[in-house]
């Protein structure tokens, strides 16, 4: 039977390679779902996918780059099935970098119902996004409002003195989103 | 020939008293531990798919003869599209692949069976029941699922029918049952080879797949973590991929696609080792270059891992991303191509015979060049704005996949088929299948490159009217290399029925260990480990 | 040649002749659009440097396989030689398709270079993709509206097996033209900021060589020149659902001075909007008006899902005939559904006029056997918009 005897020669070695084998199926399932913060870390630090700031930061007093100037445009998005408005009070500012600015959004709950509304903001080109300064921002907190309820929402920001030369433009994007069902009352 | 004889009565002796005598009917192919049994096993299965799959295509091409909804309904027809993908990828390719690694994967090596025959038993069984799930979910009341084989996000997730949850699970033991069966390789090709058989003494068929079994163990657990994101997203209130919840759809792509681009490589891997067993067999010379050809493959291997986003080029990347991706999907152009000189190379000034598994393998090189071609031209980012999510790119995956690997399974099954059953196959016959499907499958898939070019897209069930003409040729292609594959079927029946009697060797310029016993191969080979030098 | 070899060669000549002759053919398009921006022509020429390059390295590859095939067949007596490797040579086919690449990679380089340069733009215009549809927001006007298809569905239903439809033959523009089309102007630069309502659509016009995924919140950017007016059409170009097929994007290219008057325009018919909105609140329309209107509103925005038949397809779509909300539940609900939408139904509130929204629910309710002999009018529905 040398079927058998080579088996049991062999058994230790197979074991080994098995063992290694299996640990790599498992690291790589865990990669995978590692993959989801590290995506998130790594748009942190290039602005990829346009995701700003979601923690509010300090203003960095470096002083205002009057040489240039840059547009910032406001846009804004209602999720399917939210029954708010939702429209940025001037849609577009310029800015010098460095410089600190306080612009208004106006939400109202057109409907009978409370709803707790999430905005999501995305930036665009991506790459401008780690240079967009957010100090205080609506976006940081649901936003709940009554039946029939409207509501003046501010925004307060800077663009980084850093910012690439060729970016002239940025605009930032608000989806707004129901998330009352969502949220534990 | 002695030896054999010799072999052959060793092997009866253990058959005589070894406990594991062959058991009959049924449960000989359940309980089976033999890896010619369970290598018999995923080709039938594979086949099988292949005619499903087939036939899921075959009433998309009906519907697209002509502009029109004649047939079915938009929301049937992506049922169609998704289901097809995922039956062929998951079904046919790759258990084919399976099939041959473990036929010939010990034959090669001189060992006496895979290092693992109890979870090869397990590694087929579970596929059944995988693609019951999947097909059975077209009886759901929400129908299959119909997103895609590549199943974006939220499209997958909240804006999914019902049957989400059955895609997942099949998903998850198909992937199961890869992961098993590459562990099942590496192990065998590590511990198994006979004495002498170093590693750069190994057939090329046995390190492309050794290769591809280690590509399987890296990626197949990403798809299953993604797939299960994607079920708790769907069904447990996650948000990875939805945005309200701080989420990316973008992402899901990203670790898709990771594990997709070696997947596609996964599956073209094994088809460059069968075709480089056969090239050098009909052209009677050594393969041009082998210890390139190992290099090349493995050189490919370690390049799938960084090209992912080449599926991704319109999704809002930035330039240095875009630029990154499209010069490492540009380099990965490189080592193919040294592979296809190195065939070219072997023919060249041989002395060539053109029996059909010569056949296949030579239209493989030339029409999965043609498929490298269309994917160069993807890679070049500016331009597949225009490519990308029309039928240049279905065109593409087409070549590579159909003139490629699957051309590549029948050069491999006819070569092979009279070491499995000791008959030859019937040659006119195998004739009829060859040149049908040649000319039908370039119907059927070249016109595809100018409809993209044209301006149609992907997974549409209907189309504007200038699109109609080369509509109707490549469905009219498409029924036919439908129907030549059923010749095949008739072919393979007709030599497990009888045929010529195959000598051990039927080929006379084949070279490998699996050439120096009868044919049929008998149970229980290399039981004792073959010389090598 | 065999005779019977002779005979299969004329009939596979003959097939090919046939085939290619089609009178059909002069019109059937072979190649990519050259299209009508410094950009699309860039990218077509970088299309034409890519194709005839890989035509030339086939040419030698498949060349030296032929010959191989003709002058190395063992029936022709060739003897296989001994060769099996050579350093020298595997270097050269390594090193010179290296350098073919970088001859490529440089231009493909500047090419993208330009294209993601989306600084310095005249207009800017939002695109929200969404099922089954594109809206389009002029970024510094108020003007905003949706783009559907607008191909008659007896000409895409066929289901008859006749192929000329249910009694109606295709246009010209079959599955590629739209109600509104998105107006933009000529030599000025043109920035789309593009993002979706609800799963990843692609906004493509093969003329302008743009396609950017339309993500759910999030924004991406493209932009375009244009050299000459025209009428430009594309697709969606990434599968979103049943009638993914079924969003075209037509954009109509005008000179300055029309595209000032056509914004002009809308500014008027925005204004007009707003007033026959305010008069339809004290009108009140007759059944025969209602239904009349809201079987055409019906056809043209619900009947993709929810079927002519008010069957639906359930579960994904629910039936409306005999359905609960159409027929016993309080007429506010059956607004406020449509107005805002839920779950995956679309809101229909921005979309819609008053006068459409209320003749809508009007014939829901009594068609199809429902049968209720409501009548909605649009105070109605402007005191229900909400829940």
């Amino acid at each position: 039977m040398s079927e058998g005897t080579e088996q049991k020669t062999d058994k230790p070695n197979n074991s080994k390679v098995i063992k290694k084998l299996v640990l790599v199926v498992f690291a790589m399932f865990g990669f995978g779902f590692a993959l989801v913060p590290l995506y998130d870390v790594f748009c942190d630090i290039t602005g990829l996918n346009g995701k700003t700031n979601d923690v509010a930061v300090a203003y960095a007093d470096d002083g205002i780059d009057t040489s240039r100037t840059v547009k910032v445009q406001f846009i804004t998005r209602m999720a399917k099935g939210i029954p708010w408005q939702f429209e940025p009070v001037i849609n577009e500012v310029s800015v010098h970098p460095g410089e600190m600015k306080f612009v208004n959004f106006y939400a109202k709950n057109d409907s009978q119902r409370d709803i707790i509304g999430q905005a999501v903001p995305s930036v665009s080109p991506g790459l401008a996004a780690g240079y967009f300064q957010k100090i205080e921002c609506f976006c940081f907190t649901q936003q709940p409002l009554k039946g029939g309820e409207e509501v003046e929402m501010g925004l307060q920001f800077y663009v980084d003195l850093d910012l690439p030369a060729e970016i002239s433009t940025l605009t930032l994007s608000y989806t707004l989103y129901d998330i009352s069902d969502k949220v534990d009352s | 020939m002695t030896t054999d004889t010799i072999n052959e009565s060793l092997d009866d002796a253990h058959n005589d008293d070894h406990h594991d005598h062959k058991m009959t009917g049924i449960k000989r192919w359940l309980y089976t531990t033999n890896h010619k049994d369970i290598g018999t096993l995923y080709l039938w299965f594979s086949f099988i798919m292949l005619l499903t799959g087939g036939a899921l295509a075959m009433v998309i091409r009906v519907e697209l003869f002509q502009p029109g909804l004649q047939i079915v309904e938009p929301d049937f027809f992506n049922q169609l599209t998704t289901v097809h993908g995922l039956i062929m990828v998951f079904g046919a390719i790759m258990p084919a692949f399976t099939g041959f690694a473990n036929w010939m994967i010990p034959m090669m090596i001189g060992a006496p069976d895979m290092a693992l025959p109890r979870m090869n038993n397990w590694s087929f069984w579970i596929l059944p029941f995988a693609f019951a799930i999947l097909i059975g979910s077209f009886f759901m009341e929400s129908g299959a699922p119909n997103f895609g084989w590549t199943f974006y996000a939220p499209l997958s997730t909240t804006y999914s029918n019902g049957s989400t949850a059955f895609f997942v699970f099949a998903v998850h033991i198909m992937g199961i049952s890869s992961i098993m069966g590459a562990i099942n390789i590496v192990v065998t090709i590590m511990n198994l080879r006979t004495p002498g058989m170093t590693y750069m003494k190994m057939p090329l068929f046995v390190w492309t797949f050794f290769i591809t079994a280690y590509l399987l163990i890296a990626v197949m657990p990403v798809l299953a973590g993604v797939v299960t994101m994607l079920l708790t997203d769907t069904y447990f209130g996650t948000s990875f991929f939805d945005a309200a919840g701080g989420g990316d759809p973008v992402m899901f792509q990203h670790i898709f696609w990771f594990f997709g681009h070696p997947e596609v490589y996964i599956m073209i891997l094994p088809a460059f080792g069968i075709v480089s067993t056969i090239i050098p067999a009909f052209a009677r010379k050594k393969l041009f270059g082998y210890s390139s050809m190992v290099y090349a493959t493995a050189s490919i291997a370690l390049l799938s891992f960084i090209v992912w986003a080449h599926h991704m080029f319109t999704t809002g990347m930035p330039l240095f991303g875009e630029l990154f991706f499209m010069y490492c999907t540009m380099l990965i152009a490189v080592p193919t191509g040294v592979k296809v000189f190195n065939w070219v190379a072997t023919m060249w000034r041989g002395s060539l015979t053109f029996e059909i598994p010569m056949l296949f393998s030579i239209a493989f090189v030339i029409l999965f060049t043609i498929g490298g071609f269309s994917g160069l031209m993807l890679a070049l980012t500016p331009v597949d704005f225009q490519y990308h999510d029309t039928y240049f790119v279905v065109a593409h995956f087409h070549y590579v996949l159909v003139t490629g690997s699957l051309f590549s399974i029948y050069a491999g099954a006819y070569y092979w088929l009279p070491k499995w059953t000791g008959y030859m196959y019937n040659d006119s016959l195998a004739k009829w299948h060859f040149w049908c499907s040649l000319i039908s499958v370039n119907l059927l898939f070249f016109p595809m490159h100018f409809l993209g070019l044209a301006g149609m897209p992907r997974r549409i069930p209907d189309y504007a009217l200038q699109f109609a003409d080369f509509n109707k040729w490549v469905s009219i292609g498409g029924f036919a290399f439908g129907l030549s594959q059923l010749i095949f079927l008739a072919v393979v029946i007709k030599c497990i029925k009888g045929g010529d009697k195959a000598a051990a060797k039927p080929w006379d310029g084949a070279e490998g260990l699996e050439w120096t016993v009868a044919s049929p191969a008998p149970y229980h080979t290399f039981s004792t480990p073959p010389k090598v030098d | 040649m065999s005779r019977g070899n002779q005979r299969w060669l004329m009939g596979i000549w003959l097939f090919c002749t046939s085939l290619f002759s089609c009178s059909a053919w002069s019109d059937t398009q072979l190649n990519l659009t050259k299209g009508v921006t410094a950009v699309s022509r860039e990218v077509y020429d970088l299309h034409m440097l890519a194709l005839y390059t890989c035509t030339a390295i086939g040419v030698v590859v498949f060349g030296a396989m032929f010959w191989s095939m003709i002058f190395h067949r063992k029936s022709k007596g060739a003897k296989a030689a001994d060769f099996h490797e050579s350093t020298t040579v595997e270097i050269l086919w390594t090193a010179i398709p290296v350098i073919i690449l970088i001859a490529m990679a440089v231009p493909a380089t500047s090419t993208l270079i330009d294209m993601e340069n989306n600084d310095n733009s005249e207009v800017t215009i939002q695109i929200t993709g969404s099922q089954w549809k594109w809206h389009y927001k002029y970024f510094d006007q108020d003007i905003e509206y949706y783009s559907v298809l607008s191909t008659p569905r007896e000409q895409y239903e066929n289901q008859n097996g006749s192929f000329e439809g249910n009694g109606a033959l295709k246009g010209k523009d079959y599955l590629l033209e739209v109600d509104k089309p998105l107006v933009i102007p000529a030599n000025k630069k043109v920035r789309f900021l593009i993002t979706s309502d609800d799963v990843i659509h692609s906004w493509w016009v093969p003329a302008f060589a743009v396609k950017q995924d339309a993500n759910p919140g999030f924004i991406n950017e493209a932009w375009t020149n244009v050299d000459e007016p025209g009428i430009y059409r594309g697709q969606c170009a990434e599968l979103c659902g049943k009638d993914h097929g079924f969003m075209p994007i037509v954009v109509e290219v005008k000179s300055s001075d029309d595209y000032d008057a056509w914004l002009n325009e809308q500014q008027a018919l925005t204004a007009k909007a707003a007033d026959a909105e305010k008069a339809s609140l004290s009108a009140s329309m007759s059944k025969d008006e209602l239904m009349q209107l809201g079987e055409t509103t019906y056809m043209a925005h619900c009947a993709a899902c929810h079927q002519p038949t008010g069957l639906g397809l359930p579960p994904t779509f629910p039936a409306l005939k005999g359905s609960a909300v159409a027929t016993q539940g309080p007429i506010a609900e059956h607004i406020s559904l449509v107005v805002n939408g839920k779950g995956m139904m679309p809101p229909f509130g921005k979309q819609l006029s008053l006068k459409e929204i209320a003749a809508l629910i009007t014939y829901e309710r009594n068609a199809w056997g429902n049968d209720t002999g409501d009548l909605v009018q649009s105070s109605d529905v402007k005191a229900a918009s909400g829940e």
